[in-house]
């Protein structure tokens, strides 16, 4: 890798262009920085995860590699539920953050004039405190005699939700008929608090640069504002939505913390069941087995998601 | 709708199809309409009407309210107070998607996600037009860019994307079409050629183009009648030919090409002229041609108009005379561009053909300069002699 400006330097002008071309290795030296990183960020740890998925024995007798795939079949079949959950949980909270960090940003990016920069960093703010701490703080905002759920329901709101029961996924309702702690609720309301800054910052970024005039003309060609948005700004928001799904969906699949501080015992998602496979019984190759599939199942999702909004064709 | 035998067989349907229907459009009114952005005027109590069918061009330097008069009439601005009416009907308080108008553009606007065609459909599907298709392909054929239907406007050049915006706004057969600075993004060369292409579409359709520049040769290349703004007022409006060649403010006198403004006065009549004293020379105008309540005026001249010859040739019988040095002389091939020094030491600019071979005058060259009277025109001495001449960069 040092050779090259050593030698670079010897070359008079006239002829490095085409010394430097005929050197077959020059294009690998300047891509090694960026590929070593991979190796050691992406590669090694990916392995040793996929190879530690395929050991066996018991952490007193010592793991050996046997290509044991009979830990993927262990843990589909006494996980899947699991996995369902957690697929549905925090497609919940995507949908949510949408939900929100649209009129949000919207606002921030056209209506807030002066008030924009503040706005955005309100948005960032709880960065600044313990992801723990906040969801923490959660466990007050969302008690048993809190306001919130005292109004939700006073409102109704909680009957309702509690009757929507679905079979593993939701069996005992969406939440409880006067709590929300304990619930798979509590679990989404906590997913789409945390991750709503990963929606709106890159929901902000997209509409922002959004040209005004565009909006003007569609206006100028007979859409009503409700067509324009439809027909102009959203399109053209596309990226911004795409990415701030992944960055919010990804995260959120995996998450264990919110499941384990505002949700009950059956409302575990795969983070949790991770983590108390590695730690608590010390099943390394399982554990491993649990990941890989959960990052499988992202990883063809968002593929199919990605295929699906066909944004690459946007500016 | 008269040049029919100049379009191609390719567009000739559109003077017979849709477009036709509308074919000139419908008159447009200002009337003293005002607009306040906070304490700044942009536009100060304006009053114009553009006829059915015209090619009218607003001129002005930027900052001069052009666009925003413009908006105020696609319904993107609010009026300050005043009103504005399309055929006999007042859209003053309607929404922009409400009114018979649609503009192209500056820098187009064209929507990067849909391609070509859906740019072009957008007005007609909105307003749930069944004959979109055709509507479309007609107006593609007549911008010459059927080809093009499915690329997305990224994929297009400048002049390309420049004819999709004018076609977009076209199909929807608007009363008056807008058009704010649509050649500006252009380079030369092509904005020539669009300036022909955009004058031709408006002779085929025949609808009212309302045009805001601040290039005044494209606005006389173009437009029938042209109003030049400043400072939100309307400075005169009038045929190409009566703004430059009878120019009644200093404003219009320099903004549009060049003037040579002289101090002088008017001491008398005589017949249809007025005699001027112009720094104790003679002179003599058309009063028909002095737009000065006040004896105290700019004499001006284009320099194209100005005969310059050494001293003591003949000048023609009646001409006005002023000796003058030669200071500075640009050769440049088909004209000579002189500047020469008055007695006074005011310099004017002096253009020439070259209609021999001998080369030019040479600086220091003792000359006279000699121009008709019906070439004077006489402006009150109370405006800024500079008032809208281009200035030179870091001069203030």
């Amino acid at each position: 890798m040092s050779a090259v400006p050593a030698t670079a330097k010897k070359d008079t002008g006239a002829d490095t262009a085409q010394a430097v071309g005929t050197r077959w290795w020059t294009p690998y030296a300047l891509l090694s920085p960026g590929m070593l990183w991979l190796v050691v960020f992406f590669a090694v740890p990916t392995i040793t995860l996929v190879s530690t998925s395929l050991q066996s024995g018991t952490l007193e007798s010592g793991f050996s590699f046997t290509f044991e795939f009979g830990n993927y079949v262990d843990a589909v079949s006494g996980s899947w539920e699991v996995y369902l959950k957690s697929l549905v949980y925090s497609l919940l909270a995507t949908m949510s953050c949408l939900a929100i960090a649209y009129p949000l940003a919207y606002t921030m990016a056209f209506k807030a004039g002066r008030w924009k920069n503040i706005m955005l960093v309100l948005v960032i703010a709880p960065f600044f405190t313990s992801f723990l701490l906040r969801t923490n703080a959660w466990k007050t905002i969302l008690s048993d005699n809190g306001f919130v759920v005292t109004w939700m329901h006073n409102l109704g709101i909680l009957e309702v939700l509690n009757a929507i029961q679905i079979p593993v996924i939701f069996a005992d309702g969406i939440s409880g008929a006067d709590r929300v702690l304990q619930t798979p609720l509590g679990v989404i309301a906590g997913l789409t608090y945390n991750f709503l800054p990963f929606m709106t910052l890159p929901l902000y970024a997209s509409l922002e640069r959004i040209d005004v005039r565009l909006i003007e003309a569609g206006q100028d060609l007979y859409a009503t504002p409700w067509t324009a948005f439809r027909k102009v700004t959203f399109p053209l928001s596309l990226p911004g939505v795409v990415a701030g799904t992944l960055l919010t969906f990804i995260p959120a699949a995996g998450d264990p913390v919110n499941a384990s501080l505002l949700g009950g015992p059956r409302d575990a998602m795969v983070g949790n069941k991770i983590y108390n496979t590695f730690y608590r019984l010390f099943d390394y190759p399982l554990a491993a087995a649990l990941s890989v599939i959960l990052m499988a199942m992202i990883v063809t999702l968002v593929t199919l998601y990605v295929r699906r909004a066909g944004t690459e064709e946007l500016v | 709708m008269t040049e029919q035998q100049n379009v191609e067989p390719a567009a000739a349907p559109v003077s017979s199809g849709a477009v036709a229907e509308s074919a000139g459009g419908a008159d447009l009114h200002i009337v003293e309409v005002t607009k306040r952005f906070g304490d700044f005027v942009a536009v100060d109590d304006l009053t114009l009407t553009i006829p059915a069918g015209a090619f009218f061009a607003l001129l002005g330097p930027s900052g001069c309210g052009k666009t925003t008069m413009l908006r105020m009439v696609a319904g993107l601005e609010e009026p300050t107070a005043g009103r504005i009416v399309i055929g006999d009907r007042d859209v003053t308080a309607l929404r922009p998607y409400r009114r018979p108008v649609n503009t192209v553009f500056q820098n187009y606007a064209l929507f990067p996600h849909l391609d070509i065609f859906e740019n072009v459909a957008f007005g007609l599907r909105r307003k749930g037009s069944k004959t979109v298709k055709a509507d479309v392909e007609r107006m593609l054929d007549l911008v010459e860019l059927t080809t093009y239907a499915r690329r997305k406007p990224t994929q297009l050049s400048g002049g390309q994307q420049q004819r999709v915006a004018v076609a977009r706004a076209l199909v929807n057969n608007p009363e008056v079409l807008l058009l704010d600075e649509p050649l500006g993004a252009l380079d030369l060369k092509l904005r020539r050629q669009m300036q022909i292409e955009l004058k031709r579409i408006q002779t085929d359709v025949g609808i009212t183009f309302a045009h805001v520049t601040h290039d005044q040769e494209e606005a006389m290349t173009m437009a029938d009648t042209i109003a030049v703004m400043n400072a939100g007022r309307i400075e005169q409006m009038g045929a190409p030919i009566d703004l430059y060649e009878n120019p009644v403010t200093t404003f219009v006198a320099n903004f549009l090409g060049q003037s040579n403004l002289i101090r002088g006065s008017i001491t008398g009549t005589s017949g249809g002229d007025s005699l001027l004293d112009v720094q104790g020379i003679r002179m003599a105008m058309p009063t028909s041609r002095v737009h000065s309540d006040n004896a105290d005026v700019w004499v001006g001249v284009r320099p194209e108009k100005v005969h310059i010859e050494l001293a003591g040739s003949a000048t023609a019988e009646g001409h006005n005379v002023a000796p003058a040095v030669i200071s500075d002389a640009s050769y440049i091939g088909v004209s000579t561009q002189y500047l020469a020094k008055l007695p006074w030491g005011q310099e004017v600019g002096v253009f020439a053909q070259n209609m021999t071979t001998q080369g030019p005058l040479r600086v220091g060259d003792e000359v006279s300069l000699s121009w008709d009277p019906e070439n004077t025109f006489a402006l009150d001495a109370q405006q800024d002699a500079d008032a809208g001449a281009e200035k030179i960069e870091g001069d203030t």
